[in-house]
């Protein structure tokens, strides 16, 4: 075995732009992961995940299987139920998780239902994702997603931790707790749809959350917390390529395995909160 | 630049929570507010503080700025776990100033190190929220307060779960703060503390059942109209059945 085997799928153009686009979504998405796991949120990037999959159907179905359409029709889907969810949340005063249940059955059938109708997109591409798919146009949008998403949390980063852990004194200052609330979903929609075409609708979010939960395991602060999910994503995507390259699986699903092996590593063998840390007491 | 209240409703999660009640405080007043539970005194506090919309009724702060009102919300509806240090905490207290996005400045950072040492944690100041006790986080909230340099403090219940050196560094606070001439409104269920240390008190039960001198307010008859106007159930023909 030779190293060029770590290599040498690189050499390939579409290999190549799927890599450049997973390590741009890595820098981008797992700090939003790390905020969404602070503020007990996995429920709702679950009905995320399923939500886009009729908005990117519906987009096709009227715009045709452009990027653009596609795109579109799942930002706006993918705003859409997060919004739901958090009124949901609001409406059942906490109890909202087997509303959501059938919010993410309904969406998930429906897109498979409106996808299966519809002629020219294979499911499971669409659903796990190809690195084929990844053209100039989806590694251009996996950009400006990733440079967007960066920027907008360092322009919310001081009102969406206080919106985190004090809301009430967030009130207090007169800052618009929802605003920002807001702007922070927005971004986590649009990485989430950014991620898409490589990885697929069902397992973008993986990228986003796994690294960011496998961090609470290495690192205690915040900032450290989001640096650890960087990097593990960065280390996700690249393993996880060559994992769809050798093993001939799709991206999405090789990707979000390399994230759950950092997961198992972190929860094993972590400085916080591990099995390790647990035992030794 | 007294606080005028005048039949000032609220509701919470569509329940009246708060019913016209009418009071005034000074500059410089100390003023305990105590009810039973459920008789809304943080929505009431946090109606005073321009948080908490009013059903009807208005609230006259004076001309005051928003930035000289610093409400102290529960330290229990806080999120204790979010990964943030004691300094990080304190330094939010300067938002008013620097707003959401500018730098500290190395003035307001020794400030905060200031706050810190004057309630007695100065050696937590790069410790994360979580590790602390109950009566620790507390006293990070009072710092937080103290770089908030604020007219008219709004407290709801700030000295719950705290130990008597923690009480002690409290009451000293608050005594600085009346030397200062600044406005105190502090939601309180320990009668002691508030007879000791706070001259007048409100009494809340929806709507206000007495307000004036503490030891007054206070009365046994009081005390038992509190309950009975909440819980018409606890009627005095029930304390003899």
């Amino acid at each position: 075995m030779s190293l060029d085997l770590l290599y040498d799928p690189f050499t390939l153009g579409f290999m190549r732009r799927a890599l450049a686009g997973c390590l741009a979504l890595s820098l981008a998405g797992p700090p939003l992961g790390v905020f969404l796991v602070l503020r007990r949120m996995s429920l709702t990037t679950d009905v995320l995940q399923h939500g886009i999959l009729p908005g990117i159907a519906l987009g096709a179905m009227l715009g045709g299987v452009s990027l653009l359409a596609m795109g579109a029709g799942g930002l706006l889907a993918g705003l859409a139920v997060t919004l739901l969810a958090g009124w949901l949340a609001r409406v059942t005063a906490g109890r909202e998780d087997s509303q959501l249940a059938a919010v993410t059955l309904i969406a998930l059938a429906a897109g498979v239902a409106m996808i299966s109708r519809g002629r020219g997109i294979d499911l499971t591409h669409l659903l796990f994702g190809s690195v084929l798919a990844v053209d100039d146009a989806a590694l251009f949008l996996m950009a400006l997603v990733a440079s967007v998403s960066l920027l907008g949390l360092a322009i919310i980063w001081r009102p969406l931790i206080l919106q985190s852990f004090d809301p009430g004194f967030l009130d207090a200052l007169g800052g618009n707790g929802a605003r920002w609330h807001l702007a922070f979903m927005g971004l986590v929609v649009a990485c989430v749809v950014g991620g898409f075409a490589a990885l697929g609708t069902l397992m973008s979010v993986g990228l986003m959350m796994l690294p960011a939960v496998a961090a609470r395991h290495f690192a205690a602060t915040l900032a450290g917390q989001i640096r650890v999910a960087a990097g593990l994503a960065l280390l996700a995507s690249y393993t996880g390529l060559l994992l769809s390259y050798y093993a001939d699986i799709p991206a999405g699903p090789a990707i979000v395995l390399a994230a759950g092996l950092a997961w198992i590593v972190g929860l094993l063998l972590g400085r916080h909160d591990s099995l390790r840390a647990h035992w030794r007491r | 630049m007294t606080i005028r209240l005048d039949h000032v409703s609220c509701n919470y999660r569509g329940v009246a929570a708060v019913h016209a009640v009418s009071a005034s405080f000074p500059a410089g007043s100390r003023v305990a507010l105590v009810g039973p539970n459920g008789a809304g005194k943080t929505t009431l506090l946090r109606a005073i503080a321009g948080v908490h919309p009013l059903a009807s009724g208005r609230i006259d702060r004076g001309g005051l700025p928003a930035d000289r009102i610093a409400l102290l919300p529960q330290a229990s509806r806080m999120e204790r776990s979010f990964p943030i240090t004691c300094a990080d905490v304190v330094a939010l207290g300067a938002w008013p100033k620097i707003g959401a996005f500018a730098r500290l400045p190395a003035a307001d950072a020794a400030r905060v190190s200031a706050a810190l040492a004057r309630v007695g944690v100065a050696d937590l100041s790069g410790r994360l929220i979580g590790a602390l006790s109950v009566g620790q986080f507390q006293r990070v909230l009072w710092a937080r307060l103290l770089v908030q340099d604020a007219a008219v403090l709004l407290l709801d219940e700030p000295v719950a779960g705290v130990d008597v050196a923690s009480e002690a560094i409290f009451l000293d606070m608050l005594a600085a703060w009346q030397r200062e001439g600044r406005t105190v409104i502090a939601v309180l269920h320990d009668l002691d503390m508030v007879r000791a240390s706070f001259p007048q008190t409100l009494l809340l039960a929806r709507r206000m059942i007495a307000l004036g001198e503490t030891a007054a307010v206070l009365s046994a008859a009081n005390r038992r109209a509190a309950r009975i106007a909440l819980d018409p159930w606890d009627a005095p023909w029930r304390e003899v059945a």
